[in-house]
């Protein structure tokens, strides 16, 4: 059970990841953008693309570091994934939202145009890869580190744990400390106030979904490190987002993180008793719990 | 013979036009006329098809019984089949509705793309339930019994627009009584209907359940024709989202408009498979992908140029003003 525990605190952290991009997406711009999980396909495939293609060809070294089952590799190729899905991300706004933002469209046509953003970036991603489960390395098991209580662990969830830890400390100062942190959280907590004072919503709306996007395309390599990599993972990992994001209460940073370890730490131990498969399905009861007690969430102060 | 052949394709073109004709009506009950905003048919297409066919065959007996597993089996006539499709595609809608239809729009979507995962899952993995993976075969077809089997298909397209016609008289008539007025004013604002003493929540649950026992239906008559179903059928692409392209394309809020929708999108649909026989060779294992990634970029497309879709919305809906 405490492996369990573990385990899910290592799954947890990923959704984490996830779900503070939507949160952050969902907070300024208003709408539930259901193509935030195959951003994070995308992210683990570009990451493969880097790993298994030019990286090879320029020379970077194949072996791995110590107890870990990935090298410089994948070092490199992490935060050039970033940028690339950050790019995808803004990409999709300028082609998409933006144009349906200045034609006056609701907040749910934005949402079924996400919808559809994110079969036709499942579906660019399935054209170029095809269907089948990839490993970034296959075939190699590491060691598993004894913790007490009998719990195994593997020396890359440590270091999924560390570097969720690091993003989710850099996100808090970016917020906190810089200028265009700042801006953002107003125009989340007001964005026509916002707007009076000068804040300049274009550009922070980009940078919303650039981060939001690299924080997806981390969350896609790291479960890929940690599991594998597949054209449907994005869209399973949809409701345990969600249900993380309305967990912490929806736009809530800090929310969001702590809902993700919840569900994840939920979904592992549920493996317990019912069919592994069955962990989106956990995620989504959850979601119907919380709809049902405390739609607000947990962060959530009154109903706006 | 070519005649015939080219024949025989289209009827089974219209039958399963017809049949997404049906979801689109039911999804335009929710979203074109009330607003909801429902991204989870792909589960009340399951399990409208999956109640359908346990209602309508026998439980598996003797031998077969080994290998096919299903909780219950009533062998009973094929109305009651579509009848029991779309009374427990009711009781699951209303079942979701309690906790999110108070909420923002968006909880209601979140929660039936849950719901569609769930159901899919459940059907999967349970095979004490519905024989798992490997679902479902030899449903029986209605009437089939009239005629030679290779013309069943014109007697199956007879009971399709049949019911395609009942449905769509049976949502006119309902929305242009006081009720659907509500409806309307319910999709348009929400506070002002609220205003004017309407229960809110109420109407919308009704709006609801409604489609979804429409939606059960569409499940039940691809059941049947299909004669076999299996969990991978219902999945979100083929389940949900060609539906709402339908919709979308069609018009919103305009019960004509959805089943040309559904005609359109679907001839769009079948037409790209024969567009995919061109490719090269090392593509063509992907050509459904392909197909699928012109439907996205195809609602893309009518979303920013044309979001009113082929027909538009119907503005005057009351018979008393001509």
């Amino acid at each position: 059970m405490a492996e369990l525990v573990v385990y899910g605190i290592v799954l947890g952290s990923i959704i984490s990841l996830g779900a503070i991009g939507l949160t952050l997406v969902y907070g300024i711009l208003q709408f539930a953008n259901f193509a935030h999980g195959d951003l994070m396909t995308v992210g683990a495939y570009i990451a493969l693309f880097f790993v298994s293609g030019p990286f090879a060809w320029i020379g970077i070294p194949d072996n791995t570091f110590g107890p870990f089952s990935f090298g410089w590799r994948m070092v490199i190729a992490f935060p050039f994934s970033m940028l690339a899905v950050g790019g995808v991300s803004i990409l999709l706004d300028r082609i998409l939202y933006r144009n349906l933002r200045n034609r006056g469209s609701g907040r749910v046509t934005l949402a079924i145009s996400a919808l559809g953003a994110s079969f036709i970036i499942r579906m660019v991603v399935l054209i170029i890869w095809g269907a089948d489960y990839r490993f970034y390395r296959p075939g190699i098991l590491r060691p598993a580190l004894k913790l007490p209580l009998g719990v195994k662990i593997r020396p890359d969830q440590i270091l999924i744990l560390i570097v969720v830890f690091l993003l989710v400390i850099l996100l808090h100062l970016f917020l906190q400390r810089t200028k265009m942190g700042k801006a953002m959280r107003a125009t989340s907590d007001n964005m026509e106030l916002a707007r009076i004072s000068g804040i300049d919503i274009e550009r922070v709306i980009t940078w919303t979904w650039g981060i939001g996007g690299a924080l997806a395309a981390a969350a896609g390599i790291l479960y890929g490190i940690d599991v594998q990599i597949h054209t449907g993972m994005g869209w399973n990992f949809l409701i345990p987002l969600f249900a993380a994001a309305i967990l912490g209460s929806i736009g809530n940073m800090y929310g969001a993180l702590v809902g993700g370890l919840v569900i994840g730490v939920a979904q592992q131990v549920s493996t317990a008793f019912l069919l592994p498969t069955y962990k989106s399905a956990v995620a989504f009861f959850i979601m119907i719990l919380i709809l049902l007690i405390r739609p607000q969430g947990i962060f959530g102060g009154g109903r706006k | 013979m070519e005649i015939g052949r080219i024949i025989a394709y289209l009827i089974s073109f219209a039958i399963m036009a017809g049949i997404y004709a049906v979801f689109c009506l039911g999804l335009n009950i929710q979203w074109g006329y009330t607003g909801l905003f429902n991204i989870g048919i792909a589960g009340f297409f399951c399990i409208g098809a999956y109640v359908s066919a346990m209602i309508t065959t026998p439980k598996p007996t003797g031998l077969y019984a080994e290998y096919v597993h299903q909780i219950f089996g009533l062998n009973l006539p094929f109305p009651l089949g579509l009848l029991g499709a779309a009374v427990m595609c009711g009781i699951i809608a209303f079942l979701i509705g309690i906790p999110t239809l108070k909420l923002a729009e968006d909880y209601l979507a979140i929660a039936t793309i849950g719901i569609a995962e769930t159901v899919r899952l459940i059907f999967n993995n349970e095979h004490w339930l519905a024989n798992g993976p490997r679902g479902l075969m030899g449903l029986p077809q209605p009437l089939s019994d009239l005629v030679d089997p290779r013309y069943y298909n014109y007697i199956y397209l007879v009971i399709v627009v049949i019911i395609m016609i009942v449905i769509y008289l049976l949502i006119e008539r309902a929305i242009r009584s006081p009720w659907g007025r509500v409806l309307r004013a319910i999709r348009g604002d929400e506070i002002s209907a609220a205003m004017s003493g309407k229960n809110i929540f109420n109407f919308k649950m009704q709006s609801l359940v409604f489609g979804a026992m429409v939606m059960g239906i569409g499940g039940a008559l691809y059941a049947h024709y299909t004669k076999a179903i299996s969990p991978d059928v219902f999945t979100p692409l083929y389940g949900t989202f060609i539906i709402w392209v339908m919709v979308i394309a069609g018009g919103s809020g305009n019960n004509k408009g959805v089943i040309l929708g559904a005609f359109v999108v679907w001839a769009i649909w079948i037409g790209t498979r024969f567009m995919t026989e061109f490719l090269p060779y090392t593509l063509k294992a992907r050509a459904p992908y392909i197909r699928y990634l012109l439907i996205g970029i195809l609602l893309e497309f009518i979303l920013i140029y044309k979001p009113q879709g082929l027909l538009g919305e119907e503005k005057k809906v009351s018979k008393l003003l001509e």
